[in-house]
């Protein structure tokens, strides 16, 4: 909770200094110690690894990125699509852009195949993410990465839509 | 083919011992083998002043009707009811053709002490095949029920019974609104007397029963991450073996019991370790950049299978338990896992995805050859009985975990439900040598 306090804040001093508050900008409420940016939350500041100025689009695509922390996966596998690495890739310059934020990578796995290949599984998309968020230049040592294999599903149901939203790693700050 | 009419074979235990009914498994046959063996069982002699506290011929017959190998001849048609040898007239039983007839009576021979005898007939050789006399206190009356149920079994279908043993299981309780609970059980084989040995927020699994009987290892997440555990049944005292960093999975112990094999991603990925328990030393069996778990030792202790996806997809493999190259074992189908022996060593259970579900199969190791046992999708964790006729696992019926048993023929099939909540993880135990109590 303390550091999504911290990202929260991070956020809106990002999005202050940035100083321009787009005509649709929402403020997040004062106080809000569970606020985490949304869609409908251009707060999204500059904080690429470059520094330079972006579009609006692009902050607001950035701040749409932030604000996915699942990354999903195919069945069986480990493999992180184009749409993972995006998000990825936008966490990991959020985290280069805050040396004080670390954060834990949860890896799942949907309810098919066996709880003990699934614990495993679960663990080598977590590393994964986390192998790509240390390219990306974020230190090993801010990441920590938890399986917990078929064991924490978000959707109970017994279809492929439910067992892709299953299979996932997700960012906790 | 036969089939069971499941409804009339469901055996409502909860109606039978209300003091357990939120936690019982009902167990229902839902298929049996074309024709089971008739048998009478007389209800047993006794003669005391109040009622006793267990039904050692109910108990019997529904062992008996549950294995699906018997027919259970009802009680209403029986024309006499013997309880010592000298009743015993056969031409009453070749009438209702009964093959096999099952007699007894309990004394008590002490305040808490009874004595409970049984002889099992040949109604066609009008001769008896077998009869035992037990000393035992009221707490054993089912042990001993069982144990009845065990020799009956293996007399005439000629393979031992399982009925005196225990299984371990995980259930998960989330009632609405309320954070879930995940109880780690123990019941007799036929779901009554279930113990909680752990209860915790977070989930269990895999718990493996020590060949003696009276230890399970299992995985605990009650840290928000996987350490295995070991419990003592007897007196409850419980020892975190695995805590290493990353996850520490799949406890399997070795036949003699000093050992337990384990998967763990200390060095980076999940590799086969074991670790002798009375040193805690471990050992890394398996270099290799794929997921290798769920090992299980061969009951000679040579060898240990495990699930490796080495070759791009789960497979299950054989190494020697001493070390050295792995040789693949599985090669129908894209998805081959937790292996377990059967305790003669000649097969061993797996989970297999065979047309799109996840099915319980048998690989023969001989010739390697494979039967897929079950017809559902969602099919995990199979667990040989110790006389290696029977094979428990979980599955899901109408979105709820339940168990189920399927023979090693797939010829007999049982379902085992909790009221509420699901059901899962399930390992059968060995036999229990400490309850033999037959003069």
């Amino acid at each position: 909770m303390k550091n999504r306090k911290h990202l929260v804040a991070s956020l809106l001093v990002a999005f202050i200094l940035a100083g321009c508050a787009g005509d649709k900008a929402v403020k997040p409420a004062a106080g809000d110690k569970d606020a985490v940016p949304t869609q409908t939350t251009p707060a999204g500041g500059e904080f690429g690894p470059s520094g330079a100025a972006l579009s609006d689009r692009e902050k607001q695509k950035r701040a749409d990125l932030l604000s996915q922390r699942r990354v999903h996966f195919a069945f069986d596998s480990s493999a992180i699509d184009t749409e993972g690495r995006a998000i990825v890739e936008a966490h990991a310059a959020h985290l280069v852009a805050n040396p004080q934020l670390r954060l834990t990578l949860e890896g799942n796995c949907d309810e098919r195949g066996t709880r003990e290949y699934n614990l495993a599984l679960g663990e080598r998309r977590a590393q994964a993410v986390e192998r790509l968020m240390k390219v990306l230049g974020v230190a090993g040592n801010r990441i920590k990465t938890v399986s917990y294999g078929e064991e924490k599903p978000l959707c109970q149901e017994h279809n492929e839509s439910c067992w892709r939203q299953n299979r996932r790693a997700e960012i906790a700050y | 083919m036969r089939r069971f009419d499941a409804k009339k074979f469901i055996l409502l235990l909860t109606l039978l011992w209300p003091t357990f009914a939120h936690a019982i498994l009902t167990i229902e046959i839902t298929r049996g083998v074309d024709v089971g063996t008739p048998i009478a069982i007389v209800p047993f002699g006794w003669e005391g002043p109040v009622q006793l506290p267990q039904n050692i011929s109910d108990v019997i017959e529904a062992d008996l009707a549950r294995s699906g190998r018997f027919a259970v001849l009802p009680r209403r048609d029986f024309v006499s009811l013997p309880h010592e040898d000298k009743d015993v007239v056969f031409k009453d039983w070749r009438i209702l053709k009964a093959e096999a007839l099952v007699i007894g009576s309990v004394r008590q021979v002490a305040p808490g002490k009874y004595q409970v005898q049984f002889r099992l007939y040949d109604v066609f050789k009008g001769s008896q095949i077998t009869g035992f006399r037990y000393t035992i206190g009221s707490e054993m009356l089912r042990s001993v029920a069982h144990q009845i149920s065990d020799i009956i079994y293996e007399k005439i279908t000629g393979e031992p019974g399982a009925f005196n043993t225990r299984i371990a299981y995980v259930t998960k309780e989330e009632p609405p609104g309320v954070k879930p609970i995940y109880k780690l059980q123990v019941a007799d084989s036929d779901g009554v007397n279930p113990q909680t040995v752990v209860r915790s927020p977070e989930p269990l699994l895999s718990p493996a029963w020590s060949p003696e009987g009276n230890r399970l290892a299992y995985v605990s997440f009650e840290d928000k991450r996987s350490k295995i555990y070991i419990q003592n049944l007897i007196d409850g005292r419980r020892d975190l073996v695995a805590e290493y960093t990353g996850i520490n999975g799949a406890p399997a112990w070795s036949p003699d019991g000093g050992s337990l094999a384990m998967a763990l991603s200390r060095d980076g990925n999940a590799e086969i370790y074991t670790m002798h328990l009375g040193s805690r030393s471990l050992r890394r069996m398996t270099y290799d950049q794929a997921i290798d778990t769920e090992p299980a030792w061969s009951p000679d202790g040579r060898d240990i299978v495990f699930t490796s996806d080495r070759a791009g997809t789960p497979q299950i493999y054989r190494m020697s338990a001493s070390g050295g190259p792995a040789e693949r074992l599985t090669f129908d189908g894209d998805y081959n896992a937790r292996a377990a022996y059967a305790a003669d060593g000649k097969s061993i259970s797996l989970v297999s995805r065979n047309q799109g579900g996840f099915r319980i199969a048998v690989l023969r190791l001989d010739n390697r050859t494979m039967q897929v046992l079950t017809e559902t999708v969602l099919d995990e964790s199979p667990s040989f009985a110790p006389n290696g006729r029977m094979i428990i696992y979980a599955t899901e019926v109408r979105g709820r975990g339940v168990l189920a048993s399927v023979s090693a023929d797939g010829r007999v099939r049982q379902l085992f439900k909790l009221e509420e909540g699901d059901v899962r993880e399930p390992a059968w135990s060995p036999y229990n040598r400490e309850l033999q109590y037959k003069e």
